[in-house]
């Protein structure tokens, strides 16, 4: 730290603080993943390539969840179409 | 009955053995009947960090094969006698540690220990699992580092979905988080994760934090278990993780960095 820095503060550009931010990331995602079914990365090839008959869409662009509540499951279906 | 306590942390190399060591050294030196059982088939080490390695005769493997009997593999601590260690074996697959063995085995060290320490290996592979099958309590080690904080998260995700507690649907295994190789100096300087980063990132309550030191390093050439070095910060970090480990309260230390005049902060930097 030199002269300056000691006045201006250092947190928010530190690198530690650009691995928290990224670890807080990739963390949620997993979790979310954890305990997702094991049939979702299937499913969710197959709709893409149903989708795929019809519109031109990359991968990224439809998403699956399963959203668990006490009494019901819920699947969330999310699909981007391109701009026309 | 006795209390099971997994040591683990998903990535090699941030301090399981060595924790293992230091904890059943402290909770044996407070009277406690202590088993340290190390899990790391092919890879033992626990063994060389205890200073036993030249009394392995019998270890975990043969006695789950009937080759020989519990107290045959035993080994007695020759610095604290209410300690045993359990060696892993060295040349078999790690497939030998069958669930079915390792229960046969815990519930005949119930008998007799207050406390069993399961040294977990590295990884979430068959000796991962089999270390934290059957645990009450789990301390996970981390190290303010990416790459193990990530890794600490995941197997935390195992032991919440693999463990036996988990698979009969009872009350999930209680969870510590121990802070290893931390350097105060380097987080004040923005450099490192603090402590306070890591438990917010993986949501498990702080059973301490062990700073870094050149007397980890020193003791394991010796095959002394931190813990018995007073006088260092590390061994006093143990021991205060033991005593809250026990219950007992006791305040955070080694989290905060040297207090350097003004003037070596200005001139020299952080």
């Amino acid at each position: 730290m030199s002269f300056l820095d000691y006045f201006r503060g250092k947190k928010s550009g530190s690198s530690a603080s650009v691995a928290k931010e990224r670890l807080q990331i990739i963390v949620a995602h997993e979790r979310g993943q954890r305990d997702q079914p094991d049939y979702l990365p299937q499913m969710q090839q197959e709709i893409l390539a149903v989708i795929r008959k019809y519109v031109q869409i990359s991968e990224d662009m439809v998403q699956v969840e399963v959203d668990r509540n006490d009494s019901c499951s819920v699947l969330e279906l999310n699909v981007t179409l391109p701009e026309r | 009955m006795a209390r099971i306590i997994v040591v683990t942390s998903g990535k090699g190399g941030v301090g399981k053995t060595t924790t293992s060591a230091s904890i059943s050294t402290g909770l044996a030196r407070r009277g406690h009947k202590t088993v340290v059982v190390d899990f790391d088939v092919g890879l033992r080490n626990l063994d060389l960090i205890m200073n036993c390695e030249r009394r392995v005769v019998y270890d975990f493997v043969n006695v789950i094969q009937g080759d020989a009997s519990l107290n045959q593999a035993l080994i007695r601590d020759k610095r604290v006698d209410t300690l045993y260690i359990l060696p892993a074996s060295q040349t078999r697959e790690k497939e030998a540690l069958t669930k079915e063995g390792v229960e046969k085995v815990i519930n005949e060290l119930s008998e007799t220990f207050d406390y069993i320490i399961c040294d977990s290996p590295a990884g979430i592979e068959h000796g991962a699992l089999m270390a934290l099958y059957y645990a009450d309590e789990a301390i996970v080690v981390t190290n303010p580092e990416v790459s193990s904080v990530r890794d600490s998260d995941r197997i935390l995700g195992i032991l919440q979905s693999k463990s036996r507690r988990a698979e009969m649907g009872q009350d999930p295994a209680k969870e510590h988080l121990l802070v290893t190789r931390y350097n105060p100096d380097r987080v004040e300087r923005g450099e490192m994760l603090s402590v306070a980063d890591v438990e917010e990132i993986l949501a498990v309550p702080l059973l301490g934090v062990i700073p870094e030191s050149q007397i980890v390093l020193n003791a394991s050439n010796q095959g002394l278990p931190v813990i018995l070095e007073e006088q260092s910060d590390a061994g006093q970090a143990y021991d205060d993780a033991v005593a809250r480990l026990l219950g007992e309260e006791r305040e955070q230390r080694f989290m905060t960095a040297q207090k350097k005049g003004f003037f070596s902060r200005m001139f020299k930097g952080g």
